[in-house]
């Protein structure tokens, strides 16, 4: 270690949609780490400890050694001259970056779409089709007397979530935080969460739709068959007895994580869970959200839905907003083989997308921007190393309930920032189109133009 | 800086310095209206155009968490309703809630140049900052959910009315708010911690406090005159919507005594019921609050005007959203912020041949025909609760053409018209002169921006310049020209250039000892770090910081440098 230690307090950690914001970093400016971070998670203490700087090319062309300034170059060349292009990411990066994100899009009328669509896109969806009865984390820390946990596993993916926020957290209302909550777990298996419930239910893989209607029936007053248990796992007395906790409590709380969304039934379950929070308002006060991964996840569905209306997968190509998952959500196009190009921020789908999407993504020019080399940086045309947003970066960031925090970089990266680099690109792409490209023809006669 | 303009031979409405329809050139420099400027200035020849300044909203909801949730949840209302991008500007989709981007473009489209989002969470001020951001030409502001605030409920309770005060001056600051609104005052306890209820009365006591909304109310009321703000504290009164709520409107006003408060969309608080009757209908009572609002020069209220069609109910108030949504059983997003407010959003159309809707649509235009003084009773549809912002130009026509109002309300519901006094001022109609009043100058005087709603020299160079047209709706939705900050944005029609607006709020002085009273309880009941709460100066790209009236004494006795 060094001499030269900065002590950063009130620091915010990115990694995962609790975004904390009461680290106490202790900084060696001399070697560019961090070498503790008090309060954080062992996710969290995972995540300042890898980010320090590595000794890598500012960028990548055709795999050779380059400048920023010359990837900006070789970027912009791509986006101007491609016809179908597709921005894609954005999850791990800050507000600030994401405007410029969508900013490029517009301009040069492609699709815009962030890996909400291949996480809570179908909560997106449902949220869409009825609402939901939502709240900030606090309100759930201050006043949740029942939490129920379905489909996540927060002991091991978002460890706070207990401590912080939703079991052990004292508040207003939960002056004892753990003896004051009831704490129900829902799962197809047990897991390390498993042990912090009151009660848990272990409903049979793929029936989690089954088991959330019958507990909307028997909200409203509805007769379940005994049955129930043999398709779900779940006795009918054990629905009872949560049901009549839920319509007691005083202030009950719903969330859920991606066992219900990326399962069987997808945005119905989402729609379903939604549903039965704002059935049980009819008896008492009930919320219910979904367990954001990403550490800037929310604030880009946020961003995307201010500047288009729509939350992701949303395609510019006829010179306004259009929303439409399957067809402009990337995972589709790119398995379609739809793009002509791509422009990849703070995420790696050649390590995660289906092959048929990877094998595209070989085929086609794809810009990458990221911290880390990946698998997507790897088969990138362009590549920029950037510098890790909460860690180097300063800008704005979404907790998982909607609220924006400001962060606090530790200390300087060399890299430049995602915004300061997408922030290049559109203005060498604007100078590449003469200003906005508009449709030919005008696309007010309803006719795609690309 | 922006070069010279003169615009030549309009004829030119500008209330505020009492010039009515005469024609005369108006001169600008630097981004401000000038005395004069030199003949080789570029002209726009305005013969045969009405020139008024831009207009400015006291009441909508554009920007912020609520507003980005009622977005989200309306994917329908965007794609019958798209915006094209062109070379300077960005796309976006439109309906009863725009994306932010044309939002901007429609209001500067209609000869708007300043709107102030009228709720917004204390923890929403940096998101709604963030969105202002991308909401371009006009110039903004919005005013900050105090009335349901747990801490500010603890030193009322406490008796701390001095450190009340203070909390207060930091929360204008720490979110660079413009004025402190109160919605639905105690509600929010009876919402979160009583399963869904509500208040009703002004002298109940407020859930697991020893306080009651009238004293909320009082509080508030005072406070907000004694910092001396620039608008005084914005408030929308408890019961909103519910028959009979009348009388606790008028007790609202009351308890003002003589302080300035603004009441706002007061159309939703002047309903009676049906005299012997138990039934649920409601009447109009626009005439007892007008009476009381013409006769109070203290307080000024917007309308809140109901307009018939697609409409979005977003609310701080969230009980009410809940009953709304009964009556519709579509979509409905519930959202509660820790110890600072509740938030209800439900999507919902306006029909004229339902009693209700009728009766509202009525009541907001008796509300404006009864009105002595359009300087206080100032136009709003309560965008979006009432109805789009791109109603205007129809309401404006509704206001100025008796005979075109006669024919609208043909098509209403007659037993709500029966109801409602429109019929009895159906000879009134408003003059070019006072909808200047009622749509820019009004406002700007009740907001205490003394740079908007008028023509002066000195005042800012928000120009809008209309052709006039026997059909007003007509004349109002398209302004040929639209002037912002001497720049000629939009041009026979078009847009010429992007620009980006000013940010307008207040930084009451305070003692900065109070934080130490606040920041323990941030430590135990909040979930965001005391010190990344206050919204940092970079989240405001061109800001305005409007002096309360202490500050401008200050600076006043100070010789200019």
């Amino acid at each position: 270690m060094g001499d030269n230690i900065k002590v950063v307090a009130d620091a915010t950690c990115t990694f995962c949609g609790c975004v904390c914001d009461d680290m106490v970093l202790t900084v060696d400016l001399d070697q560019k780490r961090i070498t503790k971070s008090e309060n954080a998670c062992v996710l969290g203490k995972a995540w300042f400890k890898e980010h320090a700087i590595e000794e890598r090319p500012f960028a990548l062309v055709d795999g050779r050694e380059a400048t920023t300034d010359e990837g900006v170059e070789a970027a912009a060349q791509i986006l101007a001259n491609a016809r179908f292009p597709v921005v894609y990411g954005l999850s791990d990066t800050t507000c600030e970056a994401q405007k410029v994100a969508v900013a490029i899009a517009d301009m040069v009328g492609g699709c815009l779409d962030t890996t909400t669509s291949v996480c809570h896109g179908p909560t997106g969806i449902a949220f869409q089709s009825g609402g939901e009865s939502t709240a900030s984390l606090g309100e759930i820390k201050n006043r949740a007397d029942l939490v129920v946990f379905w489909g996540g596993n927060p002991a091991e993916a978002h460890p706070r979530l207990f401590t912080r926020y939703a079991v052990t957290a004292k508040g207003m209302y939960t002056p004892n935080g753990r003896k004051d909550r009831t704490i129900v777990l829902v799962d197809v298996r047990r897991t390390p969460s498993t042990p912090v419930a009151d009660i848990f239910l272990q409903v049979k893989p793929r029936t989690d739709f089954e088991v959330l209607w019958a507990l909307r029936a028997l909200v409203k007053g509805r007769k379940i068959d005994p049955s129930i248990e043999q398709r779900t796992g779940v006795s009918l007395a054990v629905l009872e007895d949560l049901v009549d906790r839920m319509k007691r409590c005083r202030y009950g709380a719903l969330l859920f994580g991606m066992g219900l969304t990326m399962n069987r039934g997808r945005h119905f379950n989402a729609g379903a869970i939604l549903a039965l929070a704002t059935d049980l308002n009819e008896f008492t006060h009930f919320v219910a959200k979904p367990v954001r991964g990403h550490g800037n996840v929310t604030g880009a569905d946020n961003v995307v839905s201010w500047q288009t209306g729509f939350p992701f997968g949303v395609n510019f190509s006829r010179g306004y907003p259009r929303f439409n998952p399957g067809e402009f959500t990337t995972a589709d196009l790119l398995s379609r083989g739809d793009a002509d190009a791509a422009l990849i921020i703070a995420s790696d789908p050649a390590s995660n997308f289906p092959k048929a999407a990877i094998e595209h993504l070989k085929r086609i020019p794809v810009i990458n921007l990221d911290p880390k080399l990946t698998h997507t940086g790897r088969l990138a045309r362009v590549s920029f190393t950037t510098a890790t947003y909460g860690i180097n970066v300063p800008g704005t960031v979404y907790r998982m309930d909607d609220v924006p925090i400001t962060l606090r970089p530790a200390f300087d990266s060399p890299y430049p920032s995602d915004e300061q680099v997408l922030t290049a690109i559109r203005d060498r792409v604007r100078e590449l189109l003469g200003g906005n490209r508009v449709p030919a023809g005008e696309a007010l006669a309803g006719v795609a133009v690309s | 800086m922006t070069s010279a303009l003169r615009i030549v031979n309009g004829r030119v409405y500008d209330p505020a310095n009492g010039v009515d329809g005469a024609v005369r050139d108006v001169c600008i420099s630097g981004g401000r209206i000038v005395a004069d400027v030199p003949p080789d200035a570029r002209r726009i020849d305005a013969t045969g155009m009405v020139v008024m300044p831009g207009g400015v909203d006291i009441h909508c909801h554009i920007a912020g968490p609520k507003v980005n949730l009622a977005r989200k949840v309306q994917p329908e209302d965007h794609r019958h309703d798209v915006h094209l991008r062109t070379r300077v500007t960005r796309s976006g989709t439109g309906g009863t809630v725009p994306s932010t981007f044309t939002t901007g473009y429609r209001y500067a489209a209609l000869g708007y140049t300043a709107a102030m989002e009228a709720a917004v969470t204390p923890l929403g001020a940096r998101h709604t900052l963030e969105e202002f951001h991308d909401t371009p030409v006009i110039d903004k502001g919005f005013f900050v959910l105090m009335g349901n605030n747990v801490l500010m409920y603890r030193l009322l309770q406490e008796g701390r009315h001095e450190e009340f005060r203070q909390t207060l001056a930091w929360w204008m600051s720490a979110t660079k708010a413009y004025a402190p609104k109160l919605v639905n005052p105690g509600g929010d306890e009876f919402w979160k911690g009583q399963r869904n209820a509500n208040v009703t009365r002004l002298d109940q006591q407020i859930a697991g406090f020893d306080l009651t909304p009238r004293k909320v109310i009082a509080e508030f009321i005072e406070a907000g005159n004694e910092l001396g703000l620039p608008h005084p504290v914005h408030i929308h009164c408890n019961n909103l919507g519910h028959t009979g709520n009348y009388q606790t409107t008028l007790d609202t006003m009351r308890i003002a005594e003589g302080r300035r408060a603004h009441i706002t969309h007061i159309q939703f608080h002047s309903y009676g019921s049906v005299a012997g009757k138990s039934g649920d209908n409601p009447t109009s009572k626009a005439h007892e609050i007008s009476e009381y609002v013409n006769t109070h020069p203290n307080i000024s209220a917007d309308v809140g005007a109901v307009m018939f069609g697609r409409s979005t109910s977003m609310t701080a108030d969230a009980p009410l959203a809940y009953m709304l949504r009964r009556f519709g059983g579509g979509k409905w997003v519930n959202a509660d912020t820790e110890h600072e407010s509740g938030c209800g959003i439900v999507p919902f159309t306006y029909q004229d041949r339902i009693y209700t809707n009728a009766l509202q649509w009525a009541i907001g235009l008796e509300l404006f025909l009864l009105s002595d003084d359009p300087w206080r009773m100032v136009f709003s549809t309560d965008h979006p609760n009432g109805g789009s912002f791109m109603s205007y130009p129809r309401l404006i026509r509704l206001l100025m053409d008796s005979e075109f109002r006669k024919e609208q309300m043909a098509k209403v519901n007659q037993q709500a018209l029966e109801h409602s006094g429109l019929r009895d001022c159906a000879s009134r109609e408003y003059s070019l002169s006072e909808i200047a009043i009622i749509t820019r100058a009004g406002p700007a005087r009740l907001l205490g921006l003394t740079g908007k709603g008028h023509l002066g020299v000195g005042a800012d160079a928000d120009v809008t310049i209309y052709e006039e047209d026997a059909d007003k709706e007509k004349m109002f939705s398209t302004p040929r020209h639209v002037i912002k900050d001497g720049e000629p944005v939009i041009e026979d029609h078009e847009f010429r250039a992007e620009h980006e607006g000013r940010v307008f709020h207040v930084a009451p002085d305070y003692d900065p000892g109070i934080e130490q009273v606040i920041e323990p309880f941030f430590e135990d009941y909040y979930t965001i770090r005391f010190a990344n709460y206050a919204v940092a100066d970079r989240y405001i790209r061109h800001p305005q910081t409007v002096p309360t009236a202490p500050q401008a004494a200050e600076a006043g006795a100070v010789p200019a440098t």
